[in-house]
């Protein structure tokens, strides 16, 4: 629907996004008398590499980074240590200027629309604002004419652009929060939890209209989620991520088919299911250790039933197995 | 007799100084000892509104209109605020969505817990303080004489959801009325928090009221179900039997909507449009705006619950929506 060009991958690279050995930690306020300076690492070496066109899904539980690897990727977070590369170039370390024509391609989708809008802002106010900024050769006819269109194209009516967040629901509000995202018509997406704060009746409808823009538009996705139901009707590819690190990466298939890692089949064995009978089992209490003082090896050792001195001694990386091509970050799997 | 008896319980607030808006519009539902009932709905269907008319605790100025709530006989709602403190909390103990919210940040587990005792059991502390031990013990906690003596600020999630669960039984309780216990937590934190609901409730023959909006869940966990909208109760029966074959159009769309009864890649099926909020319903059938099996009779009355549905049209399978 709309003439733009769309940045074509360079040749050196068949990767939109790529992030190489990504760290973050964030230092914690320090007690005035203690010695010790403690860190929270959010993320471990991280290496992900998304490829045009497709819905690459993050998932985890709370703590686990997801959402800090999303706003890495971004540019709302500052990586410690690594690097990311948008299209082949190496964006973390760019200076705003030369990032500028950049952010029009990235664009994020929060999780809160009752958070994300600003409740004395009117839609078109809202979205014109990043047309305004990121593109400011447009004319004003084009801005308008932009607006409106994106409106049309996610189920948005026409007559909201004078009205304010709080006289619509939490679906239309993640219409809106969607259609914010699409002004600049970006070629990538990060949606950070774009339907849990939402009803499940509305939740089908969010993720139709996101399908349905992928389409329209060859979006590509980053996905995150703590719900695998959703990953694996939607997403291409899935990593799994425990404390910051990727546990394993997979095609979304082959993941729910071959679960190769012992946190991927425990996050899979904790779906409710329709058919029942799962939860009758007791099951042990289990919690994450703390992301300030990781353990020395495998972060998931303390809760893993195959866990043994290796991997209370040595932090495993991610290897490509063979037999299903999942990557997987674990001593003992075959 | 059932042990809980519910009848057109209707609850309203006051709107301006001559009108009210009923939020609960009339729900009935029958519990027997040791039972389990799962009530879906969507946020302001009336859920939490219903669970906490039961133990008379709606805040000013809502009211309980009209309707009863029979426990083993008595009403509920005609007790009056010193006669109900003997059931609530007692024999019947509520688990609310966020321990966080629940549990006192300045007491330790072990004064909330003896406290809790001690209001409604004559016995000394050291008794009180074995009992404690002892329910924690139950809930699986690692090293329950210690976390007498921890904050629960100084324990996850999990952990904190665990003490409640263990507070909620304490007075053993016939009935347990849990309010989104899950929401709050990760999956599989909720996995065992609901495995271990559910092992306790059996165990120990409690009855439980689970409300929840996540349908897997509630097969997980219940045998009866009953699908709130709009303040009403459109579909009641059996857990198994209605997400076999659900009748009410609602609670099919509700199902065909799950990604995992979708194919993958597939677009998923999805219910047009969003609930109406009770300050604005339609006339007749208040879901008949979004459904497709509409006709002229539902636009003009609501129909009322026959054999576990409350729709002039309901279905025979899934299948039949389009």
């Amino acid at each position: 629907m709309s003439a733009q060009i769309k940045p074509v991958p360079s040749p050196q690279t068949d990767h939109i996004v790529e992030t190489r050995g990504l760290e973050v930690r964030f230092p914690l306020p320090t007690h005035f008398l203690s010695r010790e300076k403690p860190v929270l690492h959010a993320l471990n070496t991280v290496d992900v590499a998304i490829r045009p066109g497709e819905t690459f899904c993050v998932v985890g539980e709370s703590g686990c980074g997801k959402t800090t690897l999303g706003r890495t990727i971004i540019g709302l977070q500052n990586p410690t240590a690594g690097e990311v590369y948008f299209n082949g170039q190496r964006i973390d370390q760019m200076d705003e200027a030369t990032r500028k024509p950049i952010r029009r391609d990235m664009q994020m989708v929060f999780q809160n629309p009752y958070a994300s809008l600003n409740p004395r802002r009117n839609v078109y106010d809202t979205l014109v604002e990043p047309i305004r900024h990121l593109m400011p050769e447009k004319s004003a006819a084009e801005q308008r004419e932009t607006v409106e269109a994106v409106l049309a194209a996610t189920g948005c009516d026409l007559s909201w652009q004078r009205r304010l967040p709080h006289e619509f629901s939490g679906g239309q509000r993640q219409r809106i929060a969607i259609a914010r995202a699409l002004v600049t018509n970006p070629a990538f997406i990060v949606a950070d939890e774009p339907i849990s704060a939402l009803d499940v009746s509305i939740q089908a409808q969010i993720l139709n209209l996101l399908t349905d823009l992928q389409a329209e538009r060859g979006l590509t996705y980053l996905f995150i989620t703590h719900d695998l139901s959703v990953v694996q009707h939607f997403g291409t590819r899935v990593a799994v991520m425990y404390l910051g690190q990727v546990m394993e990466l997979a095609e979304t298939a082959t993941l729910f088919a071959t679960p190769k890692h012992p946190y991927t089949r425990l996050l899979l064995d904790a779906i409710p299911k329709l058919e029942g009978g799962s939860f009758d089992k007791p099951r042990t209490p289990g919690e994450l250790p703390d992301p300030v003082n990781l353990p020395k090896g495998c972060p998931f050792a303390p809760r893993c039933p195959l866990a043994t001195d290796l991997c209370r001694a040595e932090r495993p990386k991610l290897r490509v197995l063979p037999s299903t091509g999942t990557e997987v970050a674990c001593h003992h799997t075959e | 007799m059932a042990m809980l008896e519910i009848d057109d319980l209707r609850v309203a607030f006051p709107r301006g100084k001559t009108e009210e808006i009923e939020a609960l519009r009339g729900v009935s539902l029958r519990l027997e000892k040791g039972e389990r009932l799962g009530v879906v709905g969507e946020s302001g269907a009336g859920k939490s509104m219903l669970a906490f008319s039961i133990l008379n605790l709606i805040a000013e100025p809502g009211r309980v209109s009209e309707g009863a709530v029979r426990f083993m006989g008595e009403n509920l709602l005609d007790m009056s605020e010193r006669q109900i403190r003997g059931i609530r909390g007692n024999r019947i103990s509520m688990i609310f969505q966020d321990p966080m919210v629940t549990l006192n940040p300045v007491l330790t587990i072990g004064t909330q817990m003896i406290e809790t005792l001690q209001a409604h059991r004559r016995i000394s502390r050291r008794e009180a303080h074995r009992l404690s031990v002892e329910k924690l013990k139950m809930v699986a906690i690692p090293s329950a004489e210690t976390r007498m003596d921890a904050y629960p600020h100084e324990l996850s999630g999990g952990l904190r959801q665990r003490v409640v669960i263990a507070i909620a039984l304490l007075t053993d309780p016939e009935l347990i009325i849990a309010d989104e216990p899950t929401t709050a937590l990760d999956v599989t934190i909720q996995a065992e928090i609901m495995a271990l609901i559910l092992k306790l409730c059996r165990e120990n023959d409690v009855a439980l009221i689970l409300i929840t909006h996540d349908l897997g869940v509630v097969a997980e966990v219940t045998q009866k179900l009953m699908i709130m909208y709009a303040g009403k109760c459109v579909e009641a029966g059996e857990t198994r039997a209605i997400i076999d074959a659900p009748n009410h159009p609602y609670t099919a769309g509700l199902l065909k909507a799950l990604p995992q009864n979708a194919e993958p890649g597939q677009k998923l099926y999805q219910i047009p449009g969003s609930m109406p909020p009770i300050t604005n319903l339609p006339r007749g059938c208040p879901y008949h705006p979004r459904c497709s099996r509409a006709s002229d009779e539902c636009r003009a009355a609501m129909p009322e619950i026959i054999d576990g549905v409350a729709c002039y049209h309901p279905l025979q399978s899934v299948e039949e929506i389009a």
